[in-house]
């Protein structure tokens, strides 16, 4: 899929997932070694579920990027069209930016 | 918090674990023959019973599709609809087969969840399970005074 291999190619990515919203199974992934994707789809589907609630419910709409940083790397993921979540891992010292950019631009070409 | 009732103790933790970590609604672990082991959710000991008995008979039927295809028997089933999902899964433990069946409501969990946190709940069943064996056989005269051992059990009675 293109639009991950545009994710991954920022420097400091080490993967990227397409991943179903509602039941947090992988559509597509690149990823590297040691990254279990199933695992990190499914958990991450059911967090930006619970937050797309907590922003709704505070009346701030639907949310648009979510940014978990770690000790070790971050999680990146943004909703896109027909109940998709585009989700990237990086190491610690990555464009979260351009990260974000790419995730942007992956979540549109998806709609 | 959904309290997990079980026949067989030793299923009680890893299956007190599953229900918290899978957000499941109900969930109900079972034998091939529909005997039940242990159960979490459920309110009434006829719903076990039904449950049970249609969880083994589709486990038993797809594993009679696959037979007939050549394959292996599936591993899980799911069938999902607009608030709530279906999922089954057969595994081997060292008591025997058993089979999982789960229900979860979309809104609080997800297949993806329930798939994830099954593998732990295989792994935790098969670091408990008594040796093949183990278990007493039971006699058909003490069938109906077992099955209502065992929902009394279930439900705490």
């Amino acid at each position: 899929m293109r639009s991950l291999d545009l994710i991954t190619r920022v420097r400091g990515v080490r993967g990227a997932m397409v991943v179903a919203r509602a039941d947090g199974l992988v559509v597509a992934e690149q990823l590297m070694e040691g990254i279990k994707g199933s695992t990190v789809a499914a958990l991450t589907a059911s967090l930006a579920g619970r937050l797309h609630r907590a922003m709704v419910a505070a009346g701030l709409g639907p949310s648009q990027f979510w940014h978990l940083q770690c000790e070790q790397g971050a999680v990146l993921a943004v909703p896109a069209g027909d109940g998709l979540l585009m989700v990237a891992v990086t190491e610690p010292e990555v464009n979260v930016g351009l990260v974000r950019l790419e995730l942007l631009r992956a979540a549109e070409a998806a709609a | 918090m959904t309290t997990v009732r079980a026949v067989e103790t030793w299923t009680l933790d890893p299956l007190t674990t599953y229900v918290t970590e899978a957000g499941a609604r109900l969930v109900l672990l079972m034998t091939p023959a529909g005997q039940v082991l242990a159960q979490s959710g459920f309110l009434r000991a006829v719903d076990v019973m039904s449950a049970s008995a249609l969880g083994a008979a589709i486990m038993a039927s797809t594993a009679e599709l696959a037979r007939q295809l050549g394959q292996t028997p599936f591993a899980a089933l799911n069938h999902q609809g607009q608030r709530h999902g279906i999922f089954l899964s057969g595994f081997v433990t060292d008591r025997g087969p058993l089979i999982v069946l789960v229900v979860y409501e979309l809104d609080v969990s997800s297949l993806g969840l329930v798939q994830l946190f099954l593998e732990q709940l295989v792994a935790d069943l098969r670091a408990a399970s008594p040796k093949a064996g183990a278990t007493r056989k039971v006699l058909a005269a003490d069938f109906e005074r077992e099955l209502n051992e065992s929902l009394n059990t279930l439900f705490g009675r």
